[in-house]
């Protein structure tokens, strides 16, 4: 059997009174992409900047590529690429300029003018990097990451505050990568970005992993609940919308409700009835079919984004 | 090696593409020199030797702030960051600051010697291999020690502060400015404890009497000895993160790097050789009969 690629045994890390890590572990295989799926502050940043050799943890192991991420080892560091959370380049640097000021730091750097036309980069190559849009400085922070070929690639947040359409356009190249067999570590607190991108998905919050498997499997969880998200004209009276029929689950969020039903046509029609019961009025109703953010709200009681 | 020259290329490439900087270096030291030159040079036989050697000293002083900012700037905006996360280490990072700066002024220099010469009628060219050697250990060592403030500042504001307390007291205690002879002998003496002193009064002596290398030497070991001091203490205080803040007693890490002026400070005191040189150097000048230039049209009449 073959070591994982990255393994992470009992990572504990502290800054000061605030325990950011408690003991996270986990495992990642070749050509897999994992996905850290938690709210902010939940430790993916941490867990990431650790094996990335950037910080140091208090406990616990780290091992990438067999190595202990360290960040004065040249060996190491030729076969991670990194898309930070937080990072820039000088305004002043051209596209081009930038990709090839990495490239020569590396023995066996990819062509800059490949990279430059695989992250659609060849119209602004000339461009300083100050004139680039938020999508354009992300695309062209993912051609840093690759310009050493790496074995490994750490992805923390890489669509954070990004709009849509070029959130989608990063996932175009995340899947690629993923045809390719790159293993990747992608942190996120987008459901969307996990269930569409991770083989595997372990969900973090409060420095601890508090569930792992394959998107599919996490959702099993939720296997058989439609999740009915209503909104009231007046708050419902204490546990009714719980006792609802079919109704698995209700917590109730900003003035939402939000219902996990095993038959949500039954669940809705006593729903109008109470409500009816209640003299209160139902201003808008949704229904979804389970998903990461129901797994994390069932283990948590709290959404992901909050 | 060839990280060094890598990052270094790109910085100087940084440089030039910022006005600030081509304003700083380029411009700031032209206009100081054509002030000094019209307001104590005009008729006064042998001052511009002096005036270059005053002009040299600020211009090579300048890589004291130059990249050293930058640095700073750098770590702030989370881009010292991304350089950590590839093979480049803090020695590579921080020589090739030395090296730009170094690149990055010797154009400032030669035009200013060619003004000084050509335009300005200063009979020779100085000592060039003193001039030379003064420039080179100048300049690396003044920007080990801006690399030494901003290894142990935290943010832009602090740096401009300590930066601007340093840059006066080297302006004018060390004959950068007023020649350091006029001064009450205890400030003279003062003097000779800084780095700053070493370069001035070096250049000084090698644009206005033609000292060469031998009678510089001393100059140009305590500045070489400063640059090794500063490098490497800079490389062991060195951060990539802004949130990474010096303890405050590695701040007193910058009194080791004044260890070698020290040392040099106290021998020149106790010998007197290089007070007397800068006695000397000014009776000469006052004499007239240092390196002499004068604006065209405006010659001594014999």
């Amino acid at each position: 059997m073959t070591e994982p690629v990255i393994q992470v045994e009992n990572l504990q890390k502290s800054y000061g009174a605030v325990e950011a890590l408690r003991g996270v572990s986990f495992a990642v295989e070749q050509g897999e992409v994992f996905g850290l799926l938690g709210p902010n502050g939940a430790g993916k940043t941490t867990t990431v900047e650790i094996l990335e050799g950037m910080r140091p943890p208090d406990r616990g192991v780290a091992r990438v590529c067999g190595l202990e991420p360290d960040s004065h080892s040249e060996r190491f560091k030729e076969r991670i690429g990194a898309v930070l959370q937080s990072t820039a380049l000088p305004d002043k640097i051209r596209v081009r300029e930038a990709i090839e000021l990495f490239a020569n730091f590396y023995p066996n750097p990819a062509d800059t003018g490949d990279l430059l036309r695989r992250f659609q980069l060849e119209e602004k190559k000339n461009a300083f990097y100050r004139h680039l849009s938020g999508g354009q400085k992300q695309r062209l922070a993912l051609a840093i990451a690759l310009v050493n070929r790496p074995e490994v690639v750490f992805m923390d947040e890489p669509t954070a505050g990004l709009d849509p359409q070029v959130r989608r356009e990063i996932y175009d190249i995340i899947e690629e990568l993923k045809r390719e067999k790159k293993t990747i570590l992608l942190t996120t607190h987008y459901i969307e970005e996990a269930e569409r991108l991770c083989d595997r998905v372990a969900i973090v919050d409060h420095g601890r992993v508090i569930a792992m498997g394959t998107p599919r499997e996490l959702k099993q969880r939720s296997a058989g609940t439609t999740r009915i998200e209503v909104r009231l004209a007046r708050p419902a009276a204490d546990g009714t919308l719980g006792r609802l029929e079919s109704v698995a689950s209700s917590r109730e969020f900003d003035g939402s409700y939000v219902l996990h039903s095993t038959h949500a046509p039954r669940t809705i029609v006593a729903l109008v009835k109470q409500l009816e019961a209640e003299s209160n009025e139902l201003q808008s109703l949704e229904m979804f079919s389970p998903s990461l953010e129901d797994v994390f709200i069932e283990l948590t009681g709290r959404r992901l984004r909050e | 090696m060839k990280i060094t020259w890598t990052l270094t290329k790109m910085r100087i490439l940084l440089a030039v593409r910022n006005r600030a900087f081509f304003f700083f270096s380029m411009v700031m030291p032209m206009i100081f020199l054509f002030g000094a030159v019209v307001l104590f040079g005009r008729g006064a036989q042998g001052w511009v030797g002096y005036i270059l050697g005053a002009i040299l000293t600020m211009t090579v002083m300048g890589s004291f702030w130059g990249l050293s900012v930058q640095l700073v700037t750098f770590r702030e905006q989370g881009i010292l960051r991304r350089f950590r996360l590839a093979p480049v280490g803090a020695g590579p990072m921080l020589s090739s600051s030395i090296l730009s700066n170094y690149v990055l002024a010797i154009p400032t220099v030669v035009i200013e010697m060619i003004v000084c010469r050509f335009a300005f009628h200063m009979t020779s060219w100085g000592n060039l291999w003193a001039i030379f050697l003064l420039v080179t250990f100048g300049s690396a060592a003044f920007s080990s020690f801006g690399l030494i403030v901003a290894s142990v500042t935290n943010t832009m504001q602090e740096t401009q502060m300590i930066n601007n307390l340093i840059w006066t007291g080297f302006l004018f205690l060390s004959g950068a400015t007023v020649p350091l002879a006029v001064f009450p002998g205890w400030i003279q003496r003062f003097a000779l404890f800084m780095p700053a002193t070493y370069l001035a009064t070096g250049l000084e002596a090698a644009t206005t009497n033609l000292a060469g290398p031998s009678e510089v030497f001393i100059d140009v070991v305590a500045l070489a000895l400063g640059l090794l001091v500063s490098f490497e203490i800079s490389r062991q205080l060195f951060r990539w993160e802004a949130e990474t803040k010096v303890p405050a007693r590695a701040k007193l890490w910058v009194l080791a790097a004044l260890v070698p002026f020290l040392a040099f400070g106290a021998y020149a005191n106790a010998t007197g050789t290089q007070l007397m040189r800068i006695q000397r150097e000014f009776k000469t000048l006052q004499s007239g009969s240092a390196n002499r230039m004068m604006p065209r049209g405006a010659l001594p009449q014999q």
